[in-house]
């Protein structure tokens, strides 16, 4: 995609991000105030930033899996689990590095088996990944033993609340990743593959390309994705919770993947859009908490915003507006022809 | 009190009962584990009635009506003298109660009620909510003693009881008072991570110095709370006074390390005051109120924390 194309592509996800955190600014004057407080960067945009974390990871290989005309629905209850096993190896004494290469290779254990139930055994990707959402959160709690398992390890720790130079690990850690994933796919085939198992997997395979490798590997990256928040969200409160964690995340994940413009029918995707979707939801959220509104609003508010932004994107609209644009009075056909003589 | 205590004590006083009790037979109908409070109230309810020298036949239903109710009618069969259960859900006992009552063996309820006629059940054993909001309330209103003081909530669940309840509690508790405002309040969600999270955003619209408490309407808020301040870099428990409702362990620690200020109780010690007014009810025919509270009791510092956490962690927690 020439730069033009991929400006153009991102362009409603960035105009509705600056309306979103325009509404902030309106109920919040101080929004975008950012000062240095006990040696870290301390803001609502850093909240923003930071609590966006997990929604962003998860939609990294959420975008892949949607890509292919797949979905899945067990990121959150993997989340759950990676949590769990970081924090019940740093608990028995490990090195905390150990305890997330556990966590990251129990993700890809994960996605391995949904990536299995997909490609081989050809089970529509929503019940196969529902196996995961269900079960997951019983693995998860059969870790911890059904309590909060909370740990000290400051390693761990750091993952989560800590910071380098200032800035919330965790944001470091997104924004890297999904640089990486973002030029990796354009730079390569990769991602060029992925869009024509979504569009046609007969016929992509019938050209040359491994649909069922390459299926296996998109859910396997949505697993690792979901480790790394996991880790993260237990991190974050020093503990594990299983009952908790990622709770309906994957339909964060979702929805960022949608307002980033992305088809659930597969094909054409774009990772940079779908971040820009996580960070439109969590300036929502932070929209929400900053309003200082009754809890009782929270999700009606999150539900007529979330439908403004989809009405908006929605092509029905925007062919509309093409429409509008197109029979606005200023280039009128009749006068074209009497200006273009004066031109010469 | 400790639990230890608590035993010693009930052991004591039941002594006389004892040789009756020994031939007692109670059926117990448990939710499940969905909670650390709840696997704490199994221990204690285990431990109390060997405490007791009763038989404790348990049944653990796994967040199912269905299988509470089965379990309420092999109790009925096996002819035990006595069944305790802590229902799942509020509705469509009437009909298994009305089993229990024709075959004359009365039931208790814990920690939760029932929506039946009361004739079908002797007691139920739970603690008031309204009342533990309303300790935390009086509690700050003591401490800042007419003190100017902002106080931003943490609210439970949207529409759960626990969370209306509690919230008018406190604000009954500190009516009157003009020194002690609410200025924020949102819910979250009764998880560590949310409690975390919205404290957070508490400190950006308010300003961590205008801040002058947390009521948080369980523990596990305020422990993410907790975390939030410190990244704030404010001292929690000094800056920001805490009190929260539950006494987990984790918030026993918090006080004990002064970064929380009080806590208040919600004890897993629903079947003690329950097996009493069975034990009554059987050796002398004393029929028990139809509701007994459960004390709220309120920890600060004051109490020997550290211990208690020490105590509690082994309950299961």
């Amino acid at each position: 995609m020439t730069r033009n194309a991929f400006l153009r592509r991102i362009t409603p996800q960035l105009i509705i991000l600056a309306i979103v955190l325009g509404l902030n600014v309106l109920v919040f004057p101080d929004f975008f105030d950012v000062e240095m407080k006990n040696g870290r960067l301390f803001g609502n945009l850093i909240d923003v930033l930071n609590r966006g974390a997990p929604t962003a990871l998860l939609c990294l290989g959420m975008t892949l899996v949607i890509a292919t005309k797949g979905i899945d629905l067990s990121v959150g209850a993997v989340m759950a689990i990676a949590g769990a096993t970081a924090a019940s190896l740093v608990v028995e004494g490990n090195h905390w590095l150990v305890a997330v290469l556990g966590a990251l290779s129990v993700g890809a254990l994960c996605g391995l088996w949904n990536g299995f139930l997909v490609a081989f055994l050809r089970i529509q990707p929503i019940v196969a990944t529902l196996v995961l959402m269900v079960a997951g959160r019983g693995i998860a709690q059969l870790i911890t033993e059904g309590t909060i398992l909370t740990f000290l390890d400051p390693g761990l720790i750091h993952l989560g609340a800590g910071t380098v130079l200032g800035v919330p690990t965790p944001v470091l850690i997104w924004l890297t990743l999904g640089l990486f994933v973002a030029v990796f796919v354009r730079r390569t085939a990769l991602g060029m593959l992925i869009e024509a198992i979504g569009i046609n997997e007969a016929s992509s395979r019938l050209a040359g390309i491994n649909s069922r490798v390459l299926l296996v590997c998109v859910y396997v990256v949505s697993g690792i994705g979901a480790a790394i928040a996991g880790v993260i969200v237990a991190a974050d409160i020093q503990g594990a919770d299983a009952n908790n964690a990622g709770l309906w995340l994957e339909l964060d994940a979702i929805l960022a993947v949608v307002i980033g413009g992305n088809s659930l029918l597969g094909g054409r995707f774009s990772i940079v859009a779908s971040l820009l979707g996580a960070m439109i939801i969590q300036s929502v959220n932070s929209l929400i908490l900053l309003s200082g509104m009754p809890p009782e609003f929270n999700l009606i508010i999150k539900a007529l915003l979330i439908i403004a932004i989809l009405v908006i994107q929605s092509p029905k609209v925007g062919h509309l507006l093409y429409i509008l644009r197109a029979s606005a009075p200023q280039p009128h056909p009749k006068q074209l022809p009497p200006l273009k003589e004066n031109l010469r | 009190m400790s639990i230890k205590s608590i035993l010693l004590a009930s052991v004591v006083a039941l002594s006389p009962f004892a040789a009756l009790a020994q031939d007692m037979t109670i059926g117990f109908s448990q939710i499940g584990s969905e909670s650390g409070w709840r696997a704490a109230e199994t221990t204690v309810t285990k431990q109390q009635a060997e405490a007791r020298g009763i038989t404790l036949k348990f049944a653990d239903a796994q967040q199912k009506q269905e299988n509470q109710i089965s379990a309420l009618r092999s109790f009925v069969a096996q002819g035990v003298d006595a069944i305790l259960i802590a229902p799942v859900v509020a509705t469509g006992w009437d009909e298994v109660l009305e089993e229990a009552k024709e075959a004359e063996i009365p039931v208790v309820l814990l920690d939760r009620t029932v929506d039946a006629p009361d004739d079908l059940y002797l007691t139920a054993v739970t603690s008031d909510l309204v009342h533990e909001g309303e300790v935390a309330g009086r509690w700050l209103v003591d401490e800042q003693a007419g003190a100017e003081c902002r106080i931003v909530e943490l609210q439970g669940t949207t529409g759960s009881s626990p969370a209306i309840d509690r919230k008018a509690g406190f604000e009954k508790a500190i009516a009157g008072n003009d020194n002690l405002k609410i200025v924020r309040s949102q819910t979250g969600d009764f998880t560590r991570s949310q409690g975390k999270v919205v404290m957070e955003s508490f400190l950006k619209a308010e300003g961590g110095e205008n801040i002058c408490a947390l009521y948080a309407h369980n523990d596990d808020m305020a422990v993410g709370a907790i975390q939030a301040i410190k990244e704030a870099g404010l001292n929690p428990g000094e800056d920001i006074k805490i009190v929260a409702i539950d006494g987990v362990p984790d918030a026993h620690l918090a006080i004990a390390n002064g970064e929380m200020n009080a806590t208040i109780e919600l004890t897993p010690n629903m079947a003690g005051p329950a097996l009493d007014a069975l034990m009554a009810y059987k050796t002398d025919g004393t029929v028990p109120p139809k509701w007994i509270q459960t004390e709220s009791r309120l920890y600060t510092a004051a109490d020997d924390n550290q211990a208690i956490y020490e105590e509690k962690n082994g309950l299961g927690y």
